[in-house]
């Protein structure tokens, strides 16, 4: 693909038109795939802020922190900024250790969570190499004024349900990660940090549609994907 | 003061304070209880990096006294060993205790405690915890199995006294009250059997812990084939040392066995303490050896970091060295040899501290800490006043229970009264 075409139209639309093609496909026939382009990132972390306003984060859960990286020593410097979503990864750490089978890889690779079967043992968190999980521990952005803020009592939307978080109830006491928006991709919506990203560096969508955006991206030689070496397969990758 | 001393005699002065201790503990313990069942996770100083602390901690601690003082019992009744078979009944009932404390520890650190039993309905026999789970279940069913056998006989012939002794050994006797030799004898066969299925279950299932920490191929802290093993002499050393205490302090001093009896139970918490040394040496020395790798930075942390004193003071000095000369030195003075077991033992959480929480404090992706700050996205953790709380709570509890299963139930039998009684 040339990057005259990527200048065309916006390379959101023709990810929004895959979108549409994977799924009228049956779900074990997707296979998403996030790739992120580390040399058009420039670190504003709106997709980190987008992720929780559309996910109603609370304090502490996060689903794709951005890490900077400070590269060389003076006066030969540069910064990398590198987001880091779940990795869904194909063999993925989280799950085995699971006890309850409250976490598991759906036909379409992405990593879910029964928020209902979660018992919040956190043996998931430790398991996953790339810190990608966080617990929720009840907390709000409204803890110690006199009055609970609108925005914490907002319900989220993950996994195609509708969680409100009140008392002890899930999702508070589990185990929380991205999940690529699932509840978005069946709407026809990209996740949320890939229409947010303003330097169009989130790409995402069907690896298993050979003429998608993704598919091409990932077949070039400047693909990386973090931590290899541990066999963990993740679907998300990097263009360096 | 004269007048004090001659109503109250020193013993029971001792028992009065330990009362007193006792019941502030379980105040100041149960009001951590009230927090966490009320603000549930709120006052906790873990997060979701450093996940685990103090209480995956205790648990690990106190499931390993449990599965040491059963151990310990288990090779009484299978090798029918004469020198340590009067404590195989104190030895069931620390096992039973601790194995409560354990669960109870664990429990609290659940995001939701009302799911526990989702680990007997819907369990994943691929993670290790399902399997643990599985084991310690079994093991407790085996335990209360194991000590209604071992206190059987002796609950008959309460039940043919009076008072409350009576009571206790009626209900607990489940009708079974026969003390004719058949009924001994199929007790003591009962016993073996359910010993000789306990060790290998003991062993698998701390095993078992062990490799619950060992399997994660994310933390390279934990992830070493020696961990199922040394959890396992781990649990050996704190068990038998928590038993060596136990018989110094709460057997009757007038046993003619009772000093015999703490001289060898010391003497293998010692041998086996020597060859626990040997493969923590080597879980130390081998990754240390290249001096780069994220293991050795880890180790680092530990030997000389911000929390050196956990390694050398409490356990390497007050849980080691000292309980070494106390045992080459005080052969002979078993409340010596009781207050060594006693070091061990309650240093022993050092330990299991320092297996949780440096496994954890290292990000897996470097510059993660400052992606985005919030206080439960830290790679630091002091345990809070509250998870202390629940902690003295727990010990407290088990204490009590300590207390008063020795007090109702027959588990102490001196040498004379059992010859006497076969």
């Amino acid at each position: 693909m040339s990057t005259a075409t990527l200048e065309k139209t916006d390379v959101l639309e023709r990810m929004r038109e895959e979108l549409q093609r994977a799924i009228k496909k049956p779900v074990h026939q997707r296979r998403w795939v996030m790739v992120i382009d580390l040399r058009k990132c420039i670190g504003c972390h709106a997709c980190t802020i987008a992720c929780i306003a559309e996910n109603k984060l609370p304090p502490g859960v996060v689903y794709r922190p951005v890490i900077t990286e400070e590269l060389g020593e003076y006066p030969n410097v540069s910064m990398r900024f590198i987001p880091r979503p779940c990795m869904q990864c194909d063999n993925p750490p989280c799950v085995p250790v699971c006890p309850v089978k409250a976490t598991y890889k759906r036909p379409d690779g992405v990593i879910e969570i029964d928020y209902n079967a979660c018992i919040g043992c956190r043996y998931c968190i430790t398991a996953c190499p790339y810190n990608a999980r966080t617990s929720d521990f009840g907390l709000y952005y409204s803890d110690h004024t006199p009055q609970r803020a609108a925005y914490d009592e907002a319900p989220s939307f993950e996994y195609g349900r509708l969680w409100k978080r009140e008392g002890e109830r899930s999702p508070i006491g589990n185990a929380r990660k991205c999940h690529f928006c699932l509840h978005r991709l069946e709407a026809g919506q990209l996740p949320a940090c890939t229409t947010s990203c303003v330097g169009r560096a989130t790409f995402f969508g069907d690896a298993n549609d050979p003429e998608s955006l993704v598919s091409e991206l990932i077949s070039k030689p400047n693909v990386m994907r973090l931590k290899e070496e541990l066999g963990t397969k993740p679907k998300v990758y990097y263009l360096v | 003061m004269s007048t004090l001393s001659q109503r109250i005699s020193l013993p029971k002065m001792g028992t009065t304070l330990l009362g007193i201790g006792w019941l502030v503990a379980f105040v100041i313990g149960a009001w951590g209880v009230a927090l966490r069942l009320v603000h549930g996770h709120e006052f906790a100083n873990y997060g979701s990096y450093v996940v685990w602390g103090l209480w995956v901690a205790a648990y690990i601690y106190f499931i390993g006294l449990s599965a040491g003082a059963f151990l310990l019992s288990a090779l009484i009744y299978v090798f029918a060993s004469k020198e340590l078979e009067q404590i195989g009944k104190l030895a069931l009932l620390v096992a039973v205790v601790t194995l409560i404390m354990a669960l109870l520890s664990i429990w609290f650190d659940l995001g939701h405690m009302e799911r526990f039993y989702f680990v007997f309905t819907r369990p994943n026999f691929k993670s290790m915890m399902a399997w643990m789970v599985w084991l310690y279940t079994a093991y407790f069913v085996l335990l209360l199995a194991e000590l209604y056998f071992a206190l059987r006989a002796d609950l008959a012939r309460w039940s043919v006294s009076d008072g409350w002794r009576r009571v206790v050994a009626n209900f607990l006797l489940l009708g079974r009250r026969s003390l004719s030799q058949r009924a001994v004898q199929f007790d003591r066969v009962a016993l073996r059997i359910l010993g000789s299925l306990g060790v290998p279950l003991a062993i698998a299932f701390h095993g078992g812990v062990g490799a619950l920490f060992g399997t994660v191929l994310a933390r390279p802290y934990w992830h070493t084939p020696l961990y199922p093993i040394l959890f396992l002499t781990g649990a050996l050393v704190s068990g038998g040392a928590l038993m060596t205490a136990a018989v110094a302090f709460f057997w009757p001093k007038n046993d003619p066995k009772y000093t015999a009896i703490v001289q060898r139970l010391s003497m293998i918490v010692f041998l086996i303490l020597l060859f626990d040394l040997i493969l923590e040496w080597a879980e130390f020395s081998i990754p240390m050896w290249y001096g780069v790798g994220p293991e050795f930075e880890l180790l680092q942390k530990v030997l000389f970091g911000p929390f050196w004193w956990v390694f050398w003071i409490l356990h390497v000095l007050l849980g080691t060295l000292i309980p070494i000369v106390i045992f080459l030195t005080q052969r002979d003075k078993p409340l010596w040899l009781g207050v060594a077991g006693g070091l061990i033992a309650v240093t022993f959480m050092a330990v299991r501290l320092n297996i949780v929480v440096p496994g954890l404090i290292e990000p897996t992706l470097r510059g993660l800490e400052e992606a985005y700050r919030h206080e439960r996205l830290v790679f630091e953790y002091v345990p809070s006043l509250f998870e202390w709380q629940v902690v003295l709570f727990i010990c407290a509890l088990g204490f009590g229970l300590f207390y008063l299963g020795r007090k109702l139930l027959p588990v102490i039998s001196v040498s004379g009264a059992k010859e006497e009684m076969l």
